[in-house]
């Protein structure tokens, strides 16, 4: 059972959580209207096999959205935080 | 009684003292207490219990444990049977009833044993060469035919009456297998201090060490260590658990039998419990199994792998052949023969090393076992019985023939690598033992004893010993200050050397059988390795080599190394097959546990729920949640009932429960701004007291969802969702407010289940309004169409929105859920002069059509809302969410399917929904030009009327389409119109 340490509520099974992809797609401004822009963040996503920054919403839980460092190879997870802290970077 | 003709009077792990009365296939025979099935049988001279998968060669035990391939059988009766059960797993009890399987009509009298005669035509590949091509229909037309000749037992389609139960476990330590090794590690990590679990799939603590005789120091050691491990509080034991599957976060499933056969569901007991357990560290101690060797007729019955000759004879009491030859090219093996001729048996080793060690000569001089090096078995000779073997050395060309009734064998030992290559962690080869071990542990992973290729008693005990205390270690257990001062007693033992067991191309003679369970032979491997499947994973595929109940325990390491001579490589080259939990077959019914019948998913009430049952309302799911479909006053079936409750919304007045819908609290100094992003249309300008219909996007410009949304405070918004997407919208909002717009100071509540709603429609919707409520100003200038307010009705808060789904005058009310069925009922005895009743969600479905409004079909993540005709609501002065990629060029495209609305023109033609649209004179095949998307009986105007998608949509107004439906060879005419079919102005909305 992949766990996922929540900031707000401790050490969970993933199983309490909702995936939401990949964090590192940087959202364009809302006031952004160009389609390439758009494009790449909707549709264009790496697939890598190792660390991935993603997100993760804890919807049985504080409901907080969360970004999760996890290694995709081994399904280890190396760090959580806040999403609306910046979650890291 | 009839005496068991090969039960020894003493000895053994049996309680003679408990018969056991059991049946196969219908003959009544006795065991006793200790015995599994498979020795039951034994004991009772049964020996032919199968027949084979592909051949219908007879077939007796092979094995004595979880690796059987031949003795499957299905067991009990009625809603309980269940087929392919191994008989050497399965517990004897008090009136176990057995039937042997894939022979027709009976095991012993097998008419499809002619496909033996065949067999030349049935070898690898077979199947797809003959049936497959060049047209997929001869496979469809053959299928049946070998489907019923080639099989294992069958499953019924009966309510199982048994119980199944899930747990969730947690111990600091996990120890798989109660073997020396297990039983080592078990003891130091409950020593150290840990909560230690130790899992044994068998009825009995002690593996391998089951099999030793009773007198022997082995089972000294074991009965000692077990008794000191059941003073250990902190250390629980559970037998016939089975460590299925080893999953991330050292999360384990087992899964625990039950006691005797015969649970009572009545008094809670469960046939199977599934465990998932949570280890710290865990232990490996899982064994090995022992391998078949490979030459014809291997698989006669009374050729039998040496280790369970030997578990039947000490373990069980039953003595299995007076004249024995052990093959074998290994030491364990010679333990097998000593004692089978200590019990008596006249015993031949044929050992195909050149030389052994000198003990296990000295041993097998003092107990008079004639011993043939260098010796090789060809072939074993004999039809359903065992009658010699010929064998061949390496110095003379001419075969030997021995008389034998018992042919005990012994290929090697693989270790039980299953659970840690579950992990992705390939086995490793080891040339010493000729087999494959763990390739690696990963962290708070110990291996210990056979599992990790040490086969010596001692060391292996010592190895466990050490596995235990790291695990304990690891799990937070400091430890070296007790490890220093104890340690475990271990006597003497004998070394265990194994021969290599490589087979040559050309080894055998006749069938020799590396898969029993599949028919695979030494051919079948050939064939593979000729045509080019010559990769492991394809040689399983195209031989079905180790794809059985038994998963290629005792073949896939013969086959592999089989395939690796072929190609003259070493095994580690060619390495395994992956492994997959589970590790031995596990019930459906334990998987499902209790989520069946009601427990089977979530249910979702509405707070009306019990009143809507006790008034006759029939349900129906939505999702998770239980609604009501139609209710008993209006009709007996759906299809008249809505028809009723449309024409009581459309005449007077009828009430129905909304609660189901999504709610969303929006709060905040900038919730306007936020909702003003989310949706397409404006809500910052929308005043306090009015509410208003919105459409959301996806990012991708799809309709995410719609609903009203109502704005009772300069920062206070009330917004509703489908009833499917509250989940979904919820989210997404939390999302862009806590990633993207965190400068934004709004939060958002999910408050569904807090408010109960109803919505009143029907042209006598304010009557019964004023009716339930006096006192207040219910008329059209205090509470216009899309107005809003709240109340307090004696200390209640009320929430009213004058917003209508039917398209009639309508107010949605909501109060809080535990007081929705007060009001409910009190709109309903205080308005029932006006002849309000309640109506169901087809009645509501049916309504909206008539409205062309959109719902859930219509939304289905593909639509935009230019194909939804509500292009127009989006406001071209601001950027909301999903506003740039509706510029994308293939979303603006003319072409696209988009929202219609159509009549059917054949009086008496009905419409369906998923209905294909073709233009007349299309050819009615393929995907067509769009799809009916919902449909109902339209009382205003007499007919079934549509919504749906077409290419083109509006721009073919006016012009018949033709609507197949072919899974009822039906095709209907009928005309494109605009989607709204009552009230296109909208006047009844606004009185």
């Amino acid at each position: 059972m992949l766990k996922i340490a929540c900031p707000g509520c401790g050490v969970r099974n993933y199983t309490e959580f909702r995936y939401a992809g990949d964090a590192n797609k940087v959202r364009p401004a809302h006031q952004v209207r160009d389609l390439g822009e758009w494009y790449d963040y909707v549709f264009l996503f790496d697939n890598p096999k190792g660390p991935h920054r993603e997100y993760w919403q804890h919807v049985l839980g504080c409901r907080q959205w969360l970004v999760v460092e996890r290694d995709t190879a081994t399904n280890t997870v190396q760090g959580t935080r806040f999403a609306r802290d910046g979650g890291g970077e | 009684m009839s005496r068991s003709p090969r039960r020894l009077a003493t000895g053994g792990r049996i309680d003679r003292a408990r018969r056991l009365n059991f049946s196969l296939e219908g003959r009544a025979l006795q065991g006793f207490a200790g015995d599994t099935l498979a020795s039951a049988l034994l004991a009772n001279g049964v020996t032919l219990v199968g027949r084979s998968f592909k051949y219908h060669r007879p077939r007796g035990f092979v094995s004595s444990g979880v690796e059987e391939p031949n003795g499957l059988f299905t067991l009990g009766a009625a809603g309980r049977t269940t087929p392919n059960v191994a008989g050497t797993v399965t517990d004897l009890y008090e009136g176990l009833s057995a039937v042997r399987q894939n022979g027709w009509p009976s095991v012993d009298w097998d008419l499809m044993a002619v496909t033996s005669w065949a067999a030349p035509l049935l070898a690898a590949g077979f199947y797809y060469k003959t049936f497959m091509g060049p047209r997929r229909k001869s496979w469809m037309f053959y299928e049946k035919f070998i489907r019923r000749a080639a099989g294992l037992g069958r499953g019924v389609h009966l309510p199982d009456p048994d119980r199944y139960e899930t747990q969730h476990l947690f111990a600091d330590v996990l120890v798989v297998g109660s073997g020396p090794a297990g039983l080592a590690a078990a003891w130091a990590a409950a020593r150290a201090g840990a909560q230690v679990m130790l899992v044994e799939q068998d009825s009995e603590l002690g593996g391998s060490l089951l099999s030793a005789r009773l007198d022997s120091p082995e089972e000294r050691w074991r009965a000692e260590t077990v008794a000191s491990l059941r003073r250990m509080p902190n250390l629980d034991i559970r037998c016939r658990t089975t460590a299925l599957g080893l999953y991330d976060g050292n999360t384990v499933a087992l899964v625990e039998r039950h006691e005797n056969g015969r649970p009572d569901p009545a008094r809670g007991e469960a046939r199977e419990i599934i465990i998932t357990l949570e280890a710290g560290a865990i232990v490996f101690a899982a064994g090995t199994l022992e391998r078949p060797l490979v030459f014809g007729g291997n698989d006669i019955p009374g050729v039998m792998l040496a280790s369970a000759a030997r578990s039947y004879l000490n373990r069980h009491a039953v003595f299995l052949g007076q004249r024995v030859v052990v093959a074998t090219n290994n030491d364990a093996a010679w333990q097998s023969a000593l004692d089978l001729a200590t019990a008596g048996a006249a015993v031949t080793i044929l050992d195909q090393r050149p030389t052994v060690n000198s003990r296990c000569l000295e041993l097998a001089n003092g107990a008079a076992i004639t011993v043939q090096l260098d010796a090789t078995p060809t072939r074993a000779i004999g039809a359903r019985a065992v009658t010699g073997v010929r064998f061949s050395t390496s110095r003379a060309s001419r075969e030997h023939q021995l008389d034998c009734d018992l042919l005990c064998m012994s290929g090697g030992w693989s270790p039980v690598v299953h659970l840690t290559s579950h992990t992705g962690i390939k086995p490793r080869y080891r040339a010493d033992i000729d087999s494959y071990v763990p390739g690696g542990y990963a962290a708070g992973h110990f291996g210990a004893g056979a599992m990790a290729g040490t086969f010596v008693l001692s060391a292996g005990i010592r190895e466990g010993e050490s596995a235990g205390w790291h695990a304990a270690e690891h799990a937070g257990y400091v430890s070296e200050a007790v490890r220093a001062q104890c340690s475990l007693p271990v006597g003497e033992d004998a070394a265990c050397e194994v021969g290599p067991t490589r087979l040559g191309p050309t080894a055998a003679r006749g069938k020799a059988f590396i898969d029993f369970q599949n028919d695979v032979t030494t051919r079948d491997i050939a064939i593979a390795y000729q045509e080019g499947f010559v990769s492991i994973e394809h040689l399983k595929r195209y031989t079905t080599l180790g794809m059985g109940t038994d998963q290629g325990k005792t073949s896939n390491v013969n086959g592999i190394h089989a395939m690796a001579a072929y190609r003259g490589l070493d095994p580690q080259t060619t390495g395994t097959t992956t492994f997959r939990p589970p590790y031995t077959p596990v019930s459906i019914g334990a998987l499902a546990g209790r989520q069946v019948g009601q427990q089977f998913r979530p249910i979702r009430r509405s707070p009306l729920h019990e009143w809507h049952v006790a008034n006759g309302a029939v349900l129906i799911e939505a999702g998770l949640w239980k609604r009501a479909w139609y209710y008993g006053w209006a009709g007996d079936s759906a299809s008249a009932a809505y028809i009723n409750e449309m024409k009581l919304v459309r005449s007077t007045v009828g009430i129905c429960d909304v609660s189901s819908l999504g709610k969303i609290d929006v709060q905040g100094p900038d919730a306007a701004e936020f909702l003003d992003r989310v949706y397409v249309n404006n809500f910052a300008r929308l005043p306090v007291g009015k509410a208003r219909y919105g459409v959301m996007l996806n990012d991708d410009a799809t309709v995410l969802d719609d609903g009203t949304t109502a704005r009772f405070a300069d920062t206070s918004y009330f917004m509703t969702t489908t009833t499917a997407q509250a989940a979904e919208v919820a989210s997404r909002l939390e999302f862009l407010l806590q990633t993207a717009w965190v400068d934004l100071n709004v939060s958002v509540t999910l408050v569904t289940d807090e408010w109960a709603g109803m919505s009143i429609a029907g042209p006598k919707a304010r009557e019964a309004l004023q009716l339930a409520l006096p006192g207040h100003d219910w008329s059209n200038e205090r509470l216009p169409y899309m107005g809003c307010v709240d109340l307090d009705v004696d200390g209640v808060a009320l929430r009213i929105l004058r917003v209508s789904f039917s398209g009639e005058l309508a107010f949605e009310l909501y109060i809080a859920a535990d007081r929705g069925c007060a009001l409910w009922e009190h709109i309903l005895a205080r308005a029932a002069s006006l002849g309000i009743r309640p109506y169901g969600l087809e009645a509501l479905a049916a309504l909206r059509i008539e409205k062309g409004h959109v719902a859930g079909l219509e939304l289905d993540h593909r639509t935009t809302i230019d194909d939804l005709g509500l292009g127009k609501m989006a406001a071209s002065n601001k950027t909301f969410v999903g506003c740039a990629l509706r510029e994308r060029p293939e979303l603006r495209a003319p072409g696209r399917w988009s929202l219609v609305g159509l009549e059917c023109l054949e009086s008496g033609g009905i419409l369906r929904g998923g209905a294909i649209l073709f233009a007349p004179g299309d050819a009615v095949a393929g995907h067509g030009r769009g799809y009916i998307t919902s449909v109902t009986w339209s009382l205003e105007l007499g007919k079934y009327i549509a919504l749906g998608l077409y290419q083109g949509g509006l721009l073919h107004q006016g012009e018949d389409v033709v609507c197949a439906y072919p899974l009822k060879h039906e095709q209907v005419r009928a005309r494109i119109v605009a989607p709204v079919f009552v009230d296109s102005r909208g006047e009844r909305l606004r009185v």
